[in-house]
């Protein structure tokens, strides 16, 4: 098992340092932030000197090693429109995003898995073909339309929620700051996050029938209920654990989607998040800041993967076996 | 063969019909069976003849879009066929078992071995987790599984097929139940390991009286284990009667051609024969005998369906054209 960890560890160090590259090139040929950052009537003189400042003025690869070592030690860059640490902006704003994405995920695990079973193991019934016309619209519908329109509806007509923003009203647990322990915290977070579940809520509803679907029909089931398990056992620990497996995988990747992708949802909701951070941050072509932002997504993503992996490999004793094998 | 005890399981014009898009499927079509306590009755036929639909319809599992549509399954006399979901849930497991036909399929991947047979003991039990625990130990080591204490805490994959089908077979066993239905159970085992189950199998019934449906295409292996049987073609029973009866005087053009096409000691050097032609589509079968097209007595008669006729007290022969006991078996090619 923890030659399993250690190798899966090292795996992901390389795929960060890759990124990393990919990442500093790709927005280095974006633009010219100093076109943005120097006012228009500078001279030369002091053009040249809030390049140099910014070290704009070195080659690519001078660059690179300079962001490499910074990020070693946990510096990302400052912000050309701050002058903070880029990487301090960003970690002010993720756990509003977090727990976007958390409260996202958990309405999509909640709502989907029971819903997709459901439909996976009636398939003919008019409730579940119900189901699966909502899972095909939370796949097609745009977020940004929904988020729209659930801002019309709750917000603008019924008057029952708040349209934008996050709650002030916020408490610390463990150091990490959340608006999950009030009333108006739950307001404020319900309408963005189910937008942002939509879309997930669809996928695991999918997965869950497809897994409920293929499994009800193996032998094991009816090797079960021959064995006289009554039916909630039989769903329930039964055919349910076989489908964690897939769901569980996917849901672990798409986390790290969700937190990508809050972007529609934190603008049309106003939501002080990372991903507002990051439309203004392209704005300004404050590049320490996006680089620092797409770093942070790609940690993120690693870190799932790895979770991931993990889980995986408690929940399904196959996988395990084989890694240990080779 | 009569008997004066009660039947534990007595089948009567069973039928089981699959209502698929392209058809109705008539898998078991008036199936009539009994067997009694301790005895052993072996269902036989070729692939696709209904044997394990009858088994799943004996414990009311037929999946849709299969139905059992007609007919009475009576369990010491109660007919289940007609019984509640929760009766048929706490029988069976408890007192109707079935060991499946295909082993590497019959354990769910994700869960231990231990958690499949502590729960089969708790379904119908309440007896502690310990207890469940200690009893499912104590099967694994009767049906022939080293070191059971370790292997109750592996996952089905690390067992090869023959030990995950005495697991399967553990499992059904665990609740001493009246009745077991045993699909093929020892054909993925090699020899020694099938002649130690079926023993094994066989003591258990003597013991328990438990009664046995043992499946199977192969007649050498009833031919040793069971009291009576039943060869099945195409949904329907063709022939019944006891072992020697039917093993010695096959009635049944089919049931001859089965016979023909074991290898004997006593016809050593005779080339064996084969029954020419397929099992015919159950979906929408034509009408009249549907053996005609394989076999070498039919004529014009066949084309109607051929009623169940007894050439003797207890022996049962589904044909226009039954051969009469004392023929000689002549090798039908
Ligand atoms: N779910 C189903 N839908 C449609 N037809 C089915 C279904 N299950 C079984 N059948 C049909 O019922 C018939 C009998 O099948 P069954 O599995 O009982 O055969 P069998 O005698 O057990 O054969 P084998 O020796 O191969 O196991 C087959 O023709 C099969 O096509
Ligand atoms: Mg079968």
């Amino acid at each position: 098992m923890s030659v399993f960890i250690i190798r899966r560890l090292m795996q992901a160090m390389l795929v960060v340092l890759v990124m990393s590259f990919l990442v500093f090139a790709g927005v280095y040929v974006v633009g010219d932030p100093t076109q943005i950052l120097v006012a228009d009537d500078a001279d030369q003189a002091e053009r040249a000197r809030v390049i140099a400042e910014l070290g704009l003025d070195q080659p690519f690869h001078m660059q690179y090693l300079q962001f490499l070592g910074g990020a070693l030690s946990g510096n990302l860059g400052e912000s050309f429109r701050f002058n903070e640490p880029a990487l301090q902006l960003i970690l002010e704003r993720l756990p509003a995003t977090l727990e976007l994405a958390f409260v996202a995920l958990a309405i999509a695990v909640f709502f989907g898995i029971p819903l997709g079973t459901w439909a996976g193991l009636r398939p003919e019934s008019p409730v579940a073909k119900t189901i699966m016309t909502g899972s095909i619209l939370g796949f097609s519908l745009p977020t940004f339309w929904v988020g729209i329109m659930m801002i019309l509806l709750f917000a603008v007509i019924l008057g029952w929620l708040p349209s934008t923003g996050r709650s002030d009203e916020i408490t610390y647990v463990l150091g990490f700051p959340t608006t999950l322990f009030s009333l108006d915290g739950w307001a404020h977070i319900l309408l963005p996050a189910v937008n942002l579940a939509l879309f997930k809520l669809s996928l695991v509803i999918r997965l869950s029938r497809a897994g409920a679907r293929e499994v009800v029909h193996q032998d094991y089931i009816k090797f079960a209920r021959a064995k006289g398990l009554s039916e909630s056992r039989v769903i329930l620990v039964h055919v349910m654990k076989n489908i964690l497996i897939p769901v569980v995988t996917v849901l672990g990747l798409e986390f790290g989607g969700l937190v990508a992708f809050s972007v529609v949802t934190e603008t049309v909701f106003a939501w002080p998040g990372i991903g507002k951070l990051l439309i203004e941050s392209i704005s300004f072509l404050d590049r320490p800041v996006i680089v620092a932002y797409l770093m942070i997504i790609v940690l993120i993503f690693v870190f799932l993967n790895l979770v991931v992996d993990i889980a995986y490999s408690i929940l399904d004793p196959r996988v395990r076996l084989q890694d240990m094998k080779s | 063969m009569v008997s004066d005890t009660e039947p534990t399981l007595e089948v009567r014009n069973l039928r089981t019909h699959f209502f698929t898009k392209a058809g109705v499927v008539k898998a078991v079509d008036d199936v009539s069976f009994a067997v009694r306590p301790g005895k052993v009755m072996g269902l036989v036929g070729e692939s696709g003849s209904g044997k394990t639909v009858t088994g799943f319809s004996i414990l009311g599992l037929v999946d849709a879009p299969g139905r059992v549509v007609g007919g009475e399954i009576r369990y010491k006399g109660e007919n289940i066929a007609t019984a509640t979901d929760d009766r048929m849930r706490r029988l069976r497991g408890r007192e109707i078992a079935m060991i499946f036909q295909d082993p590497m399929m019959t354990l769910n991947p994700v869960l231990r071995v231990d958690t499949q047979m502590v729960e089969a003991i708790r379904a119908h039990h309440s007896v502690s987790h310990k207890e469940a625990w200690q009893q499912s130990r104590d099967a694994l080591g009767r049906v022939g599984i080293p070191s059971p204490e370790e292997r109750l805490r592996a996952y089905p994959h690390q067992f090869s097929g023959g030990m995950r089908q005495r697991v399967a077979i553990a499992i059904a066993m665990l609740n001493r139940p009246d009745l077991i239905v045993a699909d093929e159970p020892t054909t993925a085992l090699d020899v020694t390991i099938q002649g130690q189950i079926l023993y094994e199998v066989q003591k258990l019934c003597e013991e328990t009286g438990t009664a046995l449906i043992w499946i199977t295409h192969d007649l050498s292996v009833v031919a040793g284990l069971a009291d009576e049987i039943c060869v099945m073609y195409a949904g329907r029973v063709v022939e019944h009667g006891t072992v020697d009866e039917v093993l010695d005087q096959p009635a049944h053009p089919y049931t001859r051609g089965l016979i023909g096409s074991v290898p004997s000691r006593n016809r050593r050097g005779q080339p064996l024969t084969q029954i020419p032609g397929m099992t015919p589509s159950l979906l929408n079968l034509e009408p009249g005998c549907p053996f005609k097209t394989r076999c070498p007595d039919a004529d014009a008669v066949c084309e109607a369906e051929p009623a169940i006729t007894h050439p003797a007290a207890g022996r049962d022969v589904r044909c226009h054209h039954p051969v009469t006991a004392g023929a000689p078996l002549e090798v039908t090619a």
